[in-house]
């Protein structure tokens, strides 16, 4: 499985398919717990090699982890607790960016307020609380200004309030930067509000289900939305696909 | 049912244990260091009074009033100084040795198997023995001569300083590490600006409680060392003191030695709080 790669996009492969990720999409990956889909983003990120097949961007074989493909995690000690928020993003700047102290910091302060988290800049991140903990992990993200921005279930341990701005704030900052992003969530309305397209997986050993195409699907309350979630639902949960009394479709 | 039995206690009950008692509003009120004076200030106060009125010979227990006129007579002469200084140097000396080796131990064990496996053995052997315990075979090996006891503190220093290191390495979270790695960190810089600062928690209480052994341990040796009649540190000058009978100086030599166990404590407290504590990577007491 190797990819050759098209008008700038990125080839991904997991085990029995393929699927490739436009330049500035966003691409998100659903499944359920434990189908590796978490792992499949590790291998995107470098930190773990494919037994079989391979990835690649813009054409380059992935042998390790770096700053081009900036990974945000669900876990809140992704950010180095003995650095301020600032400096969180300024050491990321100066070590994967070779940035001068003047330029990391003027970096750092236009991202940290794109972000929305200025008057946080100076605290540390013990003193924050977990949605503002995971801004700043964006924050430090897009300031490396990566490739793909890869993102394992960010909002997965917020509150659904904190969460739902934090989406809103992400597709404002997607708006911003254009940035590929390729996103793994379980939530249903996360992957359609969020995604272009949304990869469903089966649970393990993990197998595509198939692709499906959510562009302009954003508003909840919409018909559409419902629709979608339904046979998202349908594609997560096959006994539900049994049970529906509309039938859709299933790629078995 | 089994929601009845699940179910949070009363709100009242909450409130009663988070509001510390009434009774002792006076002492709580108080800021600890007054609280803490107030108590030393009463210990002395029984201690002096025993003498005076038990009419204890002076012989076996020196007043509050003689200890403090012997250290500062002591201080005076230099003698205590020089004591303490030479105490202070050997252990300083000792400690270098025993948490250079304890580092290097526990990196090896992080990055290596065997590095693991040694170290698992040699503290099961060597943590359980007091290295008090070497002191005759160290003068065997370097006579009556400082580098006996050095050796002896940086035995004691090793193990504390190694298994806690050890241990902060291994518990850096997987994330943190990742973090790292997606920066493109690797080799020294990820040991430097990364791993040590992860462990620097455990690295602390390893330096904490080396400190604590090796300071026990040199004034053990160095009474041994008094015994034997060779010059020395504070435990020289408190053996010096019992061989003529100066019951007061022996108190002084005790109440330098406690000082300056409290005094190095405080140090290591402020070092955390302006670090780890500051960081959140520890919880304050």
């Amino acid at each position: 499985m190797a990819y050759p790669d098209g008008a700038g996009g990125a080839l991904i492969a997991v085990e029995a398919a393929t699927f490739a990720v436009r330049r500035g999409e966003k691409f998100v990956i659903i499944g359920p717990s434990g189908c590796g889909k978490t792992t499949l983003l590790k291998a995107i990120a470098g930190f773990m090699q494919p037994a079989g097949g391979s990835i690649s961007v813009d054409g380059k074989l992935l042998e390790r982890p770096g700053p081009d493909r900036a990974v945000v995690f669900q876990d809140f000690d992704q950010l180095f607790p003995w650095r301020t928020v600032r400096d969180n993003v300024v050491y990321a700047l100066r070590v994967a960016r070779k940035m001068g102290a003047a330029a990391a910091r003027a970096k750092a302060d236009e991202v940290l307020e794109l972000v929305d988290i200025t008057r946080a800049a100076d605290r540390y991140p013990h003193q924050l609380s977990g949605g503002m903990k995971q801004r700043a992990a964006i924050a430090r993200a897009i300031a490396l200004e990566p490739t793909i921005l890869l993102m394992d279930e960010p909002f997965g341990a917020l509150d659904a309030i904190t969460r739902n701005q934090l989406q809103i704030e992400l597709n404002r900052i997607w708006q911003r930067t254009g940035v590929t992003l390729i996103l793994v969530t379980h939530s249903i309305q996360e992957a359609i509000y969020l995604g272009h397209r949304v990869m469903v997986m089966s649970t393990f050993p993990a197998r595509v289900r198939e692709i499906v195409d959510t562009t302009n699907i954003d508003d909840p309350s919409s018909d559409r939305f419902a629709e979608m979630t339904g046979h998202l639902r349908s594609l997560l949960v096959p006994a539900v696909a049994a049970a529906s009394a509309v039938p859709v479709g299933a790629t078995e | 049912m089994s929601v009845q039995t699940h179910a949070p206690p009363p709100p009242a009950t909450r409130t009663q244990t988070l509001t510390p008692p009434r009774s002792a509003g006076g002492w709580q009120r108080l800021p600890a260091f007054a609280r803490y004076a107030i108590i030393v200030v009463g210990l002395i106060a029984l201690w002096q009074a025993y003498i005076t009125l038990g009419h204890v010979p002076r012989l076996l227990f020196a007043s509050p009033l003689d200890v403090a006129a012997a250290v500062i007579a002591d201080i005076r002469s230099g003698q205590l100084t020089t004591a303490t200084l030479h105490t202070l140097q050997v252990l300083l000396l000792g400690m270098v040795f025993g948490t250079t080796i304890g580092f290097v131990l526990a990196s090896f064990a992080v990055f290596s198997r065997f590095g693991q496996d040694l170290l698992a053995v040699l503290t099961a052997i060597l943590n359980p023995l007091p290295s008090i315990a070497i002191l005759p075979l160290a003068m065997i090996w370097f006579g009556l001569r400082p580098e006996s006891i050095v050796f002896v503190v940086a035995l004691a220093t090793i193990w504390p300083v190694a298994i806690n290191t050890d241990m902060g390495f291994r518990t850096i979270s997987n994330t943190t590490q990742m973090a790292a790695r997606n920066l493109g960190l690797g080799g020294r810089r990820m040991v430097t600006d990364v791993l040590l600062p992860a462990a620097l928690p455990h690295i602390i209480s390893g330096l904490k409680a080396a400190w604590a052994f090796g300071w026990r341990t040199v004034v053990a040796a160095e009474l041994v060392f008094g015994v034997a009649g060779s010059s020395g540190g504070l435990g020289w000058y408190i053996n010096n003191a019992r061989y003529f009978l100066e019951t007061a100086n022996i108190f002084a030599g005790l109440v330098v030695i406690s000082l300056l166990g409290i005094a190095v404590e405080a140090i290591f407290t402020l070092v955390e709080k302006r670090t780890v504590i500051k960081w959140g990577m520890k919880a304050e007491k």
